[in-house]
Formats: C-alpha cells, sequence, structure tokens
C-alpha cells in the first residue's frame, strides 16, 4: 500500500449558519486519514456530526474551513467542475435506499447511468455490465427492467450499493447504510460490503450508531462526539479497552445479549447531549462524563497517544493511560 | 401509479369520470368539428334566422341564419386551441424559470420570483386586456396576453416543488455520482415535477377559458364570424329576451368545461397524492 494514505483530513470544519444568529458547528476541526483498501468505522450519537463529516469529504456540503486531500489532490480547492470527475473514484451509498434511487429511472438506466458518465460503458454495453454488478451484489438480470419500489428495502440498499461500485471507486462512503433495514437483512449487507473492499481494495469509510456493525465490517474505528473525534482504534482494541470515557458509554448502551453475564455493570451518559449550537468549553464531553475533574472544564484535551494505533482525546483516559 | 390502482380511483369518483368523459367529448368534437359540424360556423341562411330547435338545425339558428350547434362545436375548437396554446407557452416559460429558481437558488431564485411577485401585483385580466389593447383585438394577442398573465402562478409551484426535490437523496446521490446540473435536472427533477405541473396545468387550463370567453364577450378576442363560446355569449346578450336559449348554450358549455377542468385538476392531484398510500 502507497505510503501516503488515500484520504487526509485536515482541520475539517463545517458550519451551519441558523437564521438567529447561531451557528451549528457540526464538524468542528476532525483529522482524519483513510489508507487504500482500508475499512473504517465512524461511529457516534445522532447529531454527532459523522454524516456532516462524510458528506462534507465527498464535497456534497461545502467545507467551512480546512482541507480534504484525496490521494495527493487537494478537493477542498477544486471547483465542481473539477471534482464530477474525480466522483467515479469516490461514491457513496445512503441510509435510505427508496429516497436515493430516482422513482422514474428503470435499475438498469440507474446502474447504467454512471457508466456512461465516466465514459466506462454506453448503451447496450452499460446495460450488460450493469446486469453484472446486479448479479455481483447478489440480485439478478432480469430486475433490470423494473422500478424501484418493485423492490425491498434490503434490496433497494444492494442496487445501491451496485450503483456505487459501477466505477470502481477507491472510496466508498457508507452512511448508515442499514439503519433503515430489518436486522435480518443488516448482516447480509455488511458482508457484503465486506466481500467488495476485499474483492476492489476498496477503502470503505463506515459512518454508524451501531457497534456491532462496525466489528463486522472495519478494521479500525473512529469515535465522535460533538463534531470533533475523541477516539480512534483498532477495532478489537476498543472494544477491549476504550481509552475515552464516552466511547465507554457507547460501548455499555449496547445492550448483551446475556444480561446476567455482563461484564461490568452498565454506565451509561447521563443527561442531554449539549447542542452543537452551544459547545461546551474545556472538554465537550465534560457535562456529561462520569470522571469529569476541574481541568476538564477549562481545557480542550487534543488526540493522544494511548497505545499502539490508539489515540483519545482525554487527559484521564481509563487505559493505556501513560501520558 | 399502476393501472389498475388508477382505474379502481375513477370508479370511486363518479363525478371525476363524468368529467373526463365530457373533456374527452369536447376535445374530439373540437379536433373533429368539420365532421360534426353539419353546417360550416359562417354558413348564412336568410330564409331561416331565429329557428327553434329542429332537425335540420339541431339546436337552432341565431340571428343570421347560422347552425347555433354548428357554431357551438367550432368554438370549442377555437377555445380549446386557445387553452392549448396557453399552456403550452406558459409551461415554458413557468417551469423553465420556477425550475431555474428552485434548483440553483440564491441570486437567480431572488431576481426571478421578485419578478414573478411583480406580475402577480397586477390583476390577470387587467393586465391582459392591457396587452391586448397594445398588440391589438385578435385571438392570437388573446394568447399570448393570457399565458404572459398566467406563468407566475406556475412558476411558483414549480419552485416550490424543485426546491423539495432538490433536496432528496436521490439527487444528492446523482451529484455524487458526478452528474452534470443538466442532467440532474433533465433526468431527476423535472420528470418529477410532471404530476405536479399536470396538475396546476389542468386546474390554469379552466381558468383560461373563462379569460378566453371574457376577452371575446369584450370583443378584443375571437373576431366574427370565427365563433368562441364567449363571441357567442356576445352576440346572444342583445337578443337575450326574446331568445334565451342562444346565450344558455354557450353559457353551459362553458361551464361546464370549466367545471370538469376544476374536478379533472382536483382528481390528478388526489391520484399522484403520496399520502393515498400508492403501491
Amino acid at each position: 500500500m502507497s505510503a501516503h494514505p488515500l484520504v487526509e483530513i485536515k482541520g475539517l470544519k463545517v458550519y451551519f449558519p441558523l437564521a438567529h444568529g447561531e451557528v451549528v458547528r457540526a464538524v468542528d476541526g476532525v483529522d482524519l486519514r483513510i489508507h487504500a483498501g482500508e475499512a473504517v468505522g465512524l461511529v457516534g450519537e445522532s447529531g454527532s456530526g459523522k454524516s456532516t463529516l462524510a458528506r462534507a469529504l465527498l464535497r456534497l456540503l461545502p467545507l467551512t474551513a480546512g482541507e480534504v486531500w484525496f490521494d495527493g489532490r487537494p478537493l477542498h480547492r477544486l471547483p465542481e467542475r473539477e471534482m464530477r470527475p474525480l466522483r467515479a473514484q469516490m461514491q457513496i451509498v445512503f441510509q435510505d435506499p427508496m429516497a436515493s434511487l430516482n422513482p422514474r429511472m428503470r435499475v438498469g438506466a440507474i446502474l447504467a447511468e454512471p457508466l456512461e458518465v465516466h465514459r466506462i460503458a454506453r448503451g447496450r454495453q452499460a446495460w450488460e455490465q450493469a446486469g453484472r454488478l446486479l448479479e455481483r451484489v447478489g440480485l439478478s438480470r432480469e430486475h433490470l427492467h423494473r422500478y424501484p419500489h418493485e423492490f425491498s428495502g434490503g434490496q433497494r440498499q444492494r442496487i445501491c450499493i451496485a450503483r456505487a461500485i459501477a466505477t470502481q471507486p477507491r472510496l466508498l462512503v457508507a452512511d448508515e447504510p442499514t439503519s433503515a433495514l430489518d436486522l435480518s437483512i443488516r448482516a447480509q449487507i455488511h458482508r457484503l460490503l465486506r466481500e467488495l473492499q476485499e474483492e476492489l481494495n476498496m477503502a470503505i469509510l463506515f459512518v454508524t450508531h451501531d457497534l456491532h456493525a462496525v466489528r463486522q465490517v472495519c478494521s479500525r474505528v473512529e469515535v465522535m462526539y460533538l463534531g470533533k473525534i475523541v477516539e480512534c482504534a483498532p477495532v478489537q482494541r476498543l472494544f477491549t479497552e476504550p481509552a475515552h470515557p464516552y466511547t465507554r458509554t457507547l460501548l455499555d448502551a449496547v445492550l448483551e445479549p446475556m444480561p446476567s453475564q455482563a461484564r461490568r455493570p452498565r454506565r451509561l451518559p447521563t443527561g442531554d447531549a449539549p447542542t452543537a449550537t452551544r459547545v461546551p468549553t474545556g472538554c465537550r464531553f465534560h457535562t456529561r462524563c462520569p470522571i469529569a475533574q476541574e481541568r476538564c472544564r477549562e481545557e480542550e484535551p487534543e488526540l493522544r497517544e494511548v497505545g499502539k494505533g490508539h489515540r483519545a482525546a482525554c487527559f484521564y483516559p481509563l487505559s493505556g493511560g501513560t501520558g | 401509479m399502476g393501472g389498475v390502482a388508477a382505474l379502481r380511483y375513477w370508479r370511486g369518483h363518479p363525478i371525476a369520470l363524468l368529467a373526463l368523459l365530457y373533456l374527452i367529448a369536447v376535445a374530439s368534437a373540437a379536433i373533429l368539428a368539420p365532421v360534426i359540424a353539419p353546417y360550416r360556423y359562417d354558413a348564412q341562411d336568410p330564409a331561416a334566422v331565429l329557428q327553434p330547435p329542429s332537425a335540420k338545425h339541431l339546436l337552432g339558428t341565431d340571428e343570421l341564419g347560422r347552425d347555433v350547434f354548428s357554431r357551438l362545436v367550432y368554438g370549442a375548437r377555437v377555445s380549446l386551441s386557445v387553452v392549448v396554446q396557453v399552456e403550452l407557452l406558459e409551461v415554458l416559460i413557468g417551469v423553465t424559470l420556477g425550475l431555474l429558481a428552485g434548483y440553483f437558488r440564491g441570486r437567480w431564485d431572488a431576481l426571478i420570483m421578485r419578478f414573478t411577485d411583480m406580475m402577480f401585483a397586477f390583476p390577470d385580466i387587467l393586465l391582459a386586456i392591457l396587452i391586448v389593447a397594445i398588440l391589438g383585438p385578435g385571438l392570437h394577442n388573446v394568447f399570448i396576453a393570457l399565458a404572459l398573465t398566467g406563468w407566475p402562478s406556475l412558476a411558483r409551484v414549480v419552485r416550490s416543488q424543485t426546491l423539495s426535490l432538490r433536496e432528496r437523496e436521490f439527487v444528492e446521490s446523482a451529484r455524487a455520482i458526478g452528474l452534470s446540473h443538466t442532467r440532474i435536472i433533465l433526468r431527476y427533477i423535472l420528470p418529477n415535477l410532471l404530476p405536479t405541473v399536470l396538475v396546476a396545468v389542468t386546474v390554469d387550463a379552466a381558468g383560461v377559458v373563462l379569460a378566453e370567453s371574457a376577452l371575446s364577450f369584450l370583443g378584443l378576442g375571437a373576431q366574427p364570424p370565427l365563433p368562441s363560446w364567449g363571441r357567442m355569449i356576445d352576440d346572444a346578450r342583445q337578443l337575450m329576451r326574446s331568445q334565451p336559449l342562444l346565450l344558455v348554450y354557450p353559457a353551459v358549455v362553458l361551464s361546464l368545461t370549466v367545471m370538469s377542468l376544476n374536478f379533472l385538476g382536483d382528481a390528478l392531484r388526489d391520484l399522484w397524492d403520496p399520502r393515498r398510500g400508492r403501491r
């Protein structure tokens, strides 16, 4: 794998001004790297800014500040016209598959479109390739002539995935791709994503609040809270040794299949999440943190190494607290 | 919308169905006027003026001995052709401007919508009269006047619908694929605007039929001997006391057409309403 990362985000900020002068700081200074072929999970509560970060990375939203580099190219400086050809290399799958398919286009046309626009194939050839894509995601060639509303939720999401991989992108952003689906379908979709990632050697940024899903798909996890990354670690390590108290509460919030065998008492966050319009001073999590100290109220912690490939933004990390 | 569901809908709404059938009848009469009408609209018979209805003259004759039924049929042709032309021009202007305003937002939006608001500030029919007064009377100028006064409401509807469409995820995914604005507008926005536009056009057509008649009634539209329903009502006015039927025929046909268009518009709106549990 190449030395420099496929995606490098530096100091990214995405703010949304509200009518009465307040500002939503949805993404508030994020650094993030994704290497080629790597599957990274991005987890956090709703409202933590993870979807905004994902969309900003693909320049689907205007950036307020910061840099986004893709394969050595500065996306933050490219005009939309120059972005377009690059989009073949970075695709996205959205949460609601019905909403993200044009109800008035046949599946074949939907899948042929990226091929035609990026001049990979055209006409009959594009439909031929669309048929193969459908088969690759577990549907059949006959489905080419149907409309999106004729499918189930899981099948629609497969169509969206087929469209996303049509141009063989190097990065696939999956924005809560299974949150709108039945529990029974989720694992299948996760397996499909995992397979495709290996097959196409494609990097995945998997945005979710479902920690089980992260385990199935990703090798590394970034935890986001109120617009900032508060912890990142290899998947196994994050689950066994979370360093940030917020990550700990997230893990505790996952219901154990066997409550009696739970390893430790559940510690859930107290109080409501502050809103992104009024971000607390100091550490953003101190208002809900069970172990907050005086220092946390005044000073904002930076991400610091707490173990191998493991960083956390906390003055009093729960594990590997050597520094 | 599946064909079966549509059929079921029409069966449950007899008035809408009647309106549809009536409009189909009027439209066929308009298209087939030379075949259906027993006489030419300007064929005079000085020997048979103001005849009562008979086998020879289905609805009688007017003061110049012209067959009233034939004039009604040709009148449908005149009135409907004005409606079709007006709506086409309105769609061209209204959809284009509304779509651009809603899709690109910002400066375009402000500019276009302030202009639309300005047009709204004038009473339509007065503005139409003004335009015809400037251009001179005649059907062609009526059509231009009505289209120029009618498009703002369509532009507004299209704009608001476009505003909501452009935030939908399938438009966002179109951008993510790397489609150009032109392609997104033509393949993603426009087809999804179609139901809205059709409903708006149907309801608006009712107003155009009425406005055309009003202008013709005022002598600004169809010039004699060309019949339009408004023109016929105007002609019949002088004989209202002695020959009230001459006034009643065109008035009834006109009212039924306007009502039917309104019913049809409502029916289409229901039919395409996503909350009606489509499947």
